[in-house]
């Protein structure tokens, strides 16, 4: 027995490996470029796609708990075997083209949207060192490009369902995800100041260097870490932000055409976007897949499957959030949804990106023009001493975000959309006049007014 | 059991730092052939799987399943309408902020190098956005009502 799993576990691959290259001596191309990789792949589809089907069983249960009920229960013990059991129905639902849709572009707008939102997945740093799986210069680049592709999916799936409802949701997503993919992109940029490089790891790897016992540049960044969460929020399309599927107002949005599944393709794209814009939050702001402490594990192989459980705790702590914030906020007006985008999130991120770089190069080494000399350099990078450690927090918190705070109240003084405290002292004021009128005037003479 | 632990606690076949030196070394455009594997396999994962569906479903056609769903009712029109024109400006407008990010990227990358001299510029370049956001605020291009 174990002359036979050593055989299979050890000596197999090799066999493998030499069948593939038709040669005895490793060629490092294909180990390193095609093989590993696409083991790793296979890993990582099989993972997420079964993380997808849990999330939506997670969801559920979440909103159960929120709602003080059981949520699914029947299938399994605890309804553990719900999203096998749905998975299985939507395999064998009725697939159903519309008479009147676009057939090509409607069988295809799903697979669309899945692609782009699976694609991703190759450059995200699921862990330390062999974890990753294409460790790519341009990492964080390739996620914002192919990740505003999925806004066609949703384009085309509206478009061709020659729909009402669903050319409305299609509408309503596209202006959305775009409105807030700027608020996203830069949200980012505060932090890439810090970082210096667009590669997943690097920026992993310079955290730990620059920021407070490798927490992360969320320390150094509340306010684009805010604007970050609030644009993902937008740019996945969920709750308080939902408005292209608002199934009150809707039905479905883009997907109301949309049966079996390919219906499910894009639930499956929507949820593993979600996985997306959480492992980049974690990869720029909270650290990646390091945590104070990991420091001390010496063993290699540990290291890394212990990283990997760090980053998709990390992971799982900002999908409750998700779920806890779409089962505790009332869904935003389609107006204020784009006042939000356009008015608070846009000049946040560009107040952001010029104060973090005024107060970078105030901290500045003296020799190179800054003032304060709270930053030297260490193997050819530079990275803030103890004192600018507690520069930058302080900065962060304390001056940042009042500043910005005054400044959006400021430019957003007059607005009449997004104030929900002035809508209700309007009401509250209007109706106060009515009421003294009616007292001048004697009550009873004057006929009720209708609203103004 | 032991061989399972000692398969789990081998020295993994990239334990840190770059890939091992072949014999030529390999360009870095090498590194996004995983990509286009990933890319493949996305691509072939929803097809097999709606292949799948396909064999397994049963299909009944009728004329009121067909048709695009509008309450119940017969649909009134063609859905192909015109719509509001505020669509339009946001497509332009994320157009100008969005290469204005792509642009910020590069400048962020070398901001240790620019100091000051990045600064200045980066103020230069945020303060002429700025007079087109406010330009097109007061235009109402922002406004929804």
């Amino acid at each position: 027995m174990q002359a036979l799993l050593t055989t299979l576990l050890f000596v197999a691959p090799g066999w493998v490996r030499d069948w593939i290259t038709h040669e005895k001596q490793p060629n490092v191309f294909w180990s390193e470029y095609i093989v590993w990789p696409l083991i790793q792949i296979v890993i990582v589809v099989i993972v997420v796609l079964t993380l997808v089907a849990y999330l939506t069983y997670l969801e559920r249960k979440v909103s159960a708990l929120i709602q003080a009920r059981l949520g699914p229960m029947r299938v399994g013990p605890w309804g553990l075997l719900q999203p096998l059991a749905d998975g299985i129905k939507l395999l064998i639902k009725e697939d159903i083209v519309p008479i009147k849709a676009d057939r090509a572009v409607f069988l295809v707008a799903p697979i669309i949207s899945l692609v782009a939102a699976m694609v991703v997945l190759a450059v995200i740093p699921w862990g330390a060192a062999w974890a990753t799986i294409a460790n790519v210069n341009i990492g964080l680049l390739f996620i914002l490009a192919v990740s505003s592709v999925g806004v066609l999916g949703l384009v085309l799936a509206g478009w061709s369902s020659n729909s009402k409802y669903s050319l409305l949701g299609a509408l309503r997503s596209s202006a959305q995800m775009v409105s807030y993919e700027i608020g996203m992109g830069l949200s980012i940029i505060g932090a890439l100041m810090f970082a210096r490089t667009l590669s997943m790891s690097g920026i992993i790897d310079a955290q730990q260097t620059d920021s407070l016992w490798g927490l992360g540049y969320f320390l150094y960044q509340p306010l684009g870490v805010l604007v970050y969460l609030t644009s993902a929020l937008g740019e996945t399309n969920r709750a308080p932000f939902d408005l292209p599927e608002a199934e009150s107002e809707l039905v479905a949005g883009y997907h109301t055409e949309y049966s079996g599944f390919r219906w499910a393709l894009f639930f499956m794209a929507e949820y593993s976007s979600m996985i997306v814009t959480a492992a980049v939050a974690v990869t720029v702001f909270f650290g990646g897949w390091y945590f104070p402490g990991l420091g001390l594990v010496k063993n290699p192989t540990l290291f890394v499957l212990l990283s990997i459980v760090i980053f998709g705790a990390k992971i799982a702590v900002l999908l409750y959030a998700y779920m806890w914030f779409r089962w505790t906020w009332p869904r935003y007006r389609y107006d204020q949804l784009m006042e939000l985008g356009w008015k608070w999130m846009i000049p946040a991120g560009l107040a952001n990106i010029v104060l973090t770089g005024v107060f970078y190069v105030l901290a500045l080494p003296k020799a190179q023009g800054g003032l304060l000399g709270f930053m030297h350099e260490e193997k050819g990078r530079l990275i803030p001493t103890k004192l600018g450690i507690l520069y930058f927090i302080v900065t962060g918190f304390v001056v940042t975000i009042p500043i910005v705070w005054g400044l959006l109240t400021t430019i957003n003084r007059r607005s009449r959309d997004f104030n929900l405290h002035e809508q209700r002292q309007l009401q509250v004021n209007l109706r106060r006049e009515r009421l003294e009128k009616m007292l001048q005037q004697g009550a009873g003479t004057q006929p009720a007014e209708g609203g103004q | 059991m032991t061989v399972l632990l000692a398969l789990l606690l081998q020295t993994p076949p990239r334990a840190g730092g770059p890939p091992s030196p072949g014999p030529v070394a390999t360009p870095p455009i090498y590194g996004y052939i995983p990509i286009v594997i990933f890319f493949l396999i996305a691509v072939l994962l929803p097809v097999v799987l709606l292949g799948v569906s396909r064999l397994v479903q049963r299909q009944v056609f009728e004329r009121e399943k067909l048709m695009p769903y509008e309450c119940g009712v017969d649909p009134i029109g063609d859905a192909r309408d015109r719509f509001s024109v505020r669509f339009y400006i946001v497509a332009m407008l994320f157009l100008v902020f969005d290469v204005e990010t792509i642009f910020l990227f590069p400048w962020a990358v070398i901001y240790d190098r620019l100091a000051v001299f990045g600064l200045v510029e980066m103020l230069l370049f945020i303060g002429i956005l700025v007079v087109g956001y406010y330009y097109a605020w007061q235009k109402g291009a922002l406004e929804w009502a």
